[in-house]
């Protein structure tokens, strides 16, 4: 039996964490994400998990830590937030080469400078390129069902790939609502005992990781990576139906919200989605239909899905909560459209950068996106293709 | 005619202040702010701000501050320093910033003898942040991340900062002071100003620790924190002169 409680994010996923039960858990503490693991620290303390907790003196060590456990053979876990991130850096590339399934909650906050606490995603943004998966949250429930499955999808023997769970800081950390948990039965029965086949602990097959690899082998190698990444959707899509037979709730790449009912989408992840949901409601009642095309899994990035889900649309706005300095606008902007080129019938496609540092989003925001959507089927051209949501200028 | 007996210094914006009822910033803010008039370098000097509790520093002092990521002050003020050697030049850190990520930096700093003081406020835990282990928890002491206390075959020892610098010669001034009473407030006072002055005078690196009450994250009254530092902390750490190269006396331990 499921059981119903009323958690704040980072509450579900020390919850999660705990059913998990990692045999490492290494961080350092940063807001938002601090509460993760204080929770956590509660359950080893109270002995109901068996981890090995390390209390190290910084997150570049954090991950180091759990490079050195999951090399050894170990289910390793950490959480951490924007400058933790940003210090982890060097390790995630190094965890993503070792090929160790590491899951890390990334509770999303905006990276200095200015110095800021609150939520953007520039900091997970900034390691899309590290190796490592991305799932994107959009409330509790979706922390715990991701952080869940994470552990199972990284540790599928065809990936062997680091996950990090993102979700917003604050809005979702911080925010307390209704979450179904999984008995915890249930939940180590599914992601099974960790059994990794190059553990260093097993001393009669001694073996070294990460050797110097020059120009010799070192392209191989990240051609191998690269090959398992892309093997990374299938696997992800399979273990989001698995979870639903267990939970009731399936999950797949991108989540798909009146999208049949429009040829008009905001793409969105992260917290906003929610809020664009409920926009959506608000304006079906005043005879306007939008489309939300929610991007879950953004490493590796889900463009045949995004092809497929847009086939026929004629305006697209995608929403990017950082910005990529220089670029032809944000992240998800320029892989969306992207994903698109080759595509006979393209949708016309427009960029809106929001929230940056916590900035509110409101339902004011996504309506303002709609009625541009409007206006872009109208006229039938993008005005401008970048523009910023909630700024003054 | 009236004689003034107080008056806010001038280096210290008239604000509101953010810190907890009981902690020690504001007064060590105030000590240093008196120092910097005292000294009549407020427009020479250039302050560097941790990340911690006192992360808005810049908040109260009335003089120019940098903000820099955790524990890097050392090395952003040898930055500023190298550049600007005719300013005064200080670090403003926390234990949770200069002990533990920032250990290297400041190592370092020492190391190579740059000559910026350090005003390290050493409150035995992680205050911004909800009150988590910090290296320089007491073994015993309980925090967040350490719900039965600090063990130090799981978590070690605190360190002992300018212990751990002193046998460093680029080191020239270290000493250890705690706010618990009028007495060693004074002696706080009068310590970091004989560091700002070590820079000033001999172009020299100094560090001063002040250990700190954090009523709110020991989770004990403000009275009761003044106690538990005479207790516990100040037994462990030990006050007084470390290192001072300038009269040749190294404490014996």
């Amino acid at each position: 039996m499921a059981r119903i409680e009323a958690l704040t994010g980072d509450e579900v996923a020390a919850e999660a964490m705990r059913q998990i039960n990692p045999d490492v858990v290494a961080a350092y503490p940063i807001t938002p994400q601090t509460e993760i693991v204080q929770n956590f620290s509660q359950f080893v303390a109270d002995g109901k998990v068996d981890t090995e907790m390390i209390r190290v003196e910084s997150e570049h060590s954090a991950m180091s830590a759990c490079v050195g456990a999951a090399s050894a053979g170990a289910r390793a876990m950490t959480a951490t937030s924007a400058n933790g991130l940003a210090l982890m850096w060097e390790i995630l590339y190094i965890a993503a080469s070792y090929r160790l399934p590491i899951v890390m909650s990334v509770v999303n906050r905006a990276l200095s400078g200015p110095i800021n606490i609150h939520c953007d995603h520039s900091d997970s943004m900034g390691a899309r390129d590290s190796g490592w998966i991305q799932i994107y949250s959009e409330n509790c429930q979706e922390i715990y069902d991701n952080l869940i499955q994470a552990v199972k999808i990284g540790e599928n023997k065809k990936l062997l790939l680091p996950v990090m769970v993102c979700f917003d800081g604050f809005i979702i950390s911080h925010g307390t609502e209704r979450v179904e948990l999984l008995e915890d039965e249930v939940v180590r029965k599914f992601i099974g005992e960790f059994k990794p086949d190059y553990p260093l602990l097993d001393v009669d097959h001694p073996l070294t990781y990460g050797p110097l690899d020059l120009f010799d082998y070192y392209f191989e190698h990240k051609r191998q990576q690269i090959e398992a990444i892309d093997k990374a959707p299938d696997i992800i899509e399979q273990v989001g139906r698995d979870y639903g037979r267990i939970s009731g709730r399936t999950y797949g790449l991108l989540e798909e919200f009146n999208l049949e009912k429009s040829d008009l989408v905001i793409i969105v992840t992260g917290s906003t989605a929610g809020t664009a949901k409920a926009t959506i409601l608000e304006l079906k009642e005043q005879g306007i239909d939008v489309g939300i095309l929610k991007i879950r899994v953004f490493r590796p990035f889900p463009y045949q899905q995004i092809k497929e889900a847009l086939k026929g649309k004629v305006a697209v706005a995608v929403m990017d909560r950082s910005a990529s300095f220089g670029a032809l606008g944000g992240p998800i902007f320029t892989e969306v459209r992207s994903a698109l080129y080759e595509e006979d019938k393209k949708p016309l496609v427009v960029n809106y950068i929001y929230g940056l540092g916590g900035r509110e989003t409101t339902v004011e925001h996504i309506k303002k996106v709609a009625h541009d959507l409007l206006n872009i089927k109208k006229t039938g051209k993008v005005e401008n293709l970048v523009n910023y949501l909630g700024v003054r200028e | 005619m009236m004689r003034i007996v107080y008056t806010k210094p001038k280096s210290m914006k008239d604000v509101p202040t953010h810190y907890c009822p009981g902690c020690g910033h504001g007064i060590i803010h105030r000590l240093i702010c008196e120092i910097v008039d005292e000294l009549g370098i407020r427009e020479d000097l250039i302050g560097i701000c941790p990340v911690g509790c006192s992360v808005v520093a810049y908040n109260y002092f009335d003089f120019d501050m940098i903000e820099v990521a955790h524990g890097r002050a050392p090395a952003v003020a040898t930055g500023v320093k190298r550049s600007r050697p005719d300013k005064v030049v200080f670090t403003y850190q926390g234990d949770g910033d200069l002990a533990s990520i920032g250990m290297a930096e400041i190592i370092h700093a020492a190391a190579r003898g740059e000559a910026f003081t350090v005003v390290f406020v050493n409150n035995a835990i992680y205050g911004m942040t909800g009150g988590q282990m910090a290296p320089t928890t007491l073994l015993g002491q309980k925090t967040t991340t350490t719900p039965f206390g600090r063990d130090h075959k799981m978590e070690g020892y605190p360190i002992k900062i300018p212990e751990l610098l002193s046998s460093l010669p680029g080191a020239w001034y270290l000493e250890r002071v705690a706010v618990n009473s009028p007495g060693n407030i004074r002696k706080t006072k009068k310590a970091i100003k004989k560091a700002f002055l070590t820079q000033i005078e001999k172009n020299k690196f100094s560090l001063v620790e002040v250990l700190s009450p954090c009523p709110t994250s020991w989770r004990l009254s403000p009275v009761d924190a003044i106690k538990w530092m005479e207790e516990q902390m100040i037994p462990y750490y030990g006050l007084g002169t470390i290192k001072d190269e300038g009269i040749q006396v190294v404490r014996e331990k």
